[in-house]
């Protein structure tokens, strides 16, 4: 740091650098551009949330993912770069986290699926010894409380009027193909993700029976189904939200606050 | 003979002079006051992990943030910065550490005793293997009913979650357990 005091906030000196070798770029901007775009996706509530505890909620989960991308971005290189500067066919993001929020409900079954996939391998990948062990280790415990926060939801419209019933179901639906997505092997990254994926359904029935609503019975995998976001591919809605993300810091290079 | 003891010897003394510097650095980085929770020191808060001389003049700090993504750790760095370069530090570098991942059962008893006196409830204790731990009833900093109802898993900041009394009515923030 300087050797004058200096009067603006600086940011820390994280203890992980880029050049750290055991870091593999792929499975960290895997995870870093899930948590980027599922924040700012969250983040395009402020302002519009149906009732104010919601909006503080989803404020504070979007804080938390962004955190987290923060710190897995910058283990693969300057994270303002990262996150401003590159291309649609550079982000590396499930198709699921970058689709539009919808009504409150395609919001929550966005956060529902991906939430207890993102607890279940945060969990495992805490447990082990490599290089995301640290950061696993301190996110898991945020991210019990996203998964409880989407659960609570997904129970109570699930089984609530015949109005949120129905739109939760649908919500559940339209989202169910992008979901296999999730359990595509990511080169550097040790879990075994059939495993995962056993979990994370074994977790989605039990919460949406209990939500009286119908486990979706599309395709997750195949011809049929979504997802191709870890090899750059995306929907069409992703372009216009990095322009939106983007813009200011490529009209207005360097500047600070 | 006589040079190499007291050689051994003044570098002894220069250790335990060190060390006294660090303990008194560290002390003082732990009178910071947190950005959001003024009532609260870095130190009963339990954030601070060590502090290091580098050298004359310089020295290390560890800092592990509550959140991933608390946005106070960058005004922390910078007062903890102010306070030891006016303790006569040129050099001060603070790194942000992640593993062991903080918990809030690292408060103090000070601080947690300091929180519910500004009115938040302070976290509870752990139980193993319970991440979002909803049972236990959580005391109201008003009156101290512990008939109180969770209105929202999240609040005005990231460590707390928003709950009503149903004794006295008043709503209040809750530190909630991580």
């Amino acid at each position: 740091m300087t050797a004058t005091p200096t009067t603006h906030a600086t940011a820390p000196t994280t203890s992980a650098t880029a050049a750290d070798p055991a870091v593999n770029a792929t499975a960290a901007l895997a995870l870093g551009d899930d948590a980027l775009v599922l924040s700012h996706r969250l983040g395009e509530w402020a302002g519009h949330a149906p009732v104010l505890e919601e909006e503080v909620a989803l404020a504070n989960i979007a804080l938390d993912l962004l955190g987290q991308a923060r710190v897995l971005l910058s283990l693969v290189g300057d994270e303002d770069e990262l996150a401003f500067l590159r291309e649609e066919r550079s982000f590396r993001n499930l198709q699921l986290v970058e689709q539009p929020n919808g009504d409150f409900a395609c919001t929550i079954a966005r956060q529902f699926y991906f939430s207890v996939h993102q607890h279940l391998l945060y969990r495992q990948l805490a447990a082990g010894d490599g290089p995301f062990a640290g950061l696993a280790g301190k996110a898991v415990k945020e991210v019990a409380y996203h998964q409880d926060h989407a659960e609570h939801w997904i129970v109570r419209l699930g089984d609530g009027t015949a109005e949120s019933h129905e739109r939760m179901q649908r919500a559940c639906d339209a989202l169910w193909r992008f979901t296999g997505e999730m359990f595509q092997p990511v080169d550097g990254l040790e879990v075994d993700p059939m495993a995962l994926e056993a979990l994370w359904l074994e977790r989605v029935t039990e919460v949406l029976e209990r939500a009286t609503l119908t486990v979706p019975s599309g395709a997750r995998t195949g011809a049929w189904a979504a997802g191709a976001g870890r090899q750059g591919l995306h929907t069409e809605s992703f372009g216009r939200m990095l322009a939106e993300m983007q813009h200011l810091h490529r009209s207005h290079p360097g500047a600070s606050w | 003979m006589v040079t190499g003891t007291a050689g051994r010897a003044q570098a002894a003394g220069g250790a335990e002079a060190d060390t006294k510097l660090e303990a008194e650095l560290r002390r003082l980085a732990g009178t910071v006051p947190d950005p959001e929770l003024p009532v609260l020191t870095l130190e009963e808060l339990g954030v601070i992990r060590g502090v290091r001389l580098l050298g004359p003049g310089s020295v290390e700090v560890r800092l592990t943030p509550t959140y991933t993504g608390c946005p106070a750790i960058e005004a922390m760095t910078s007062d903890i910065e102010q306070v030891l370069h006016d303790h006569g530090m040129t050099t001060v570098s603070v790194v942000k550490v992640l593993a062991p991942a903080w918990s809030t059962d690292d408060i103090s008893a000070e601080g947690r005793r300091k929180l519910a006196e500004f009115g938040i409830a302070p976290p509870r204790h752990h139980a193993a293997d319970e991440p979002v731990p909803l049972t236990l009833s959580v005391r109201c900093p008003h009156c101290g009913s512990t008939e109180t109802e969770l209105l929202s898993r999240f609040s005005s900041t990231a460590c707390k979650a928003l709950r009503r009394c149903v004794s006295c009515r008043e709503p209040f923030d809750h530190f909630k357990e991580l």
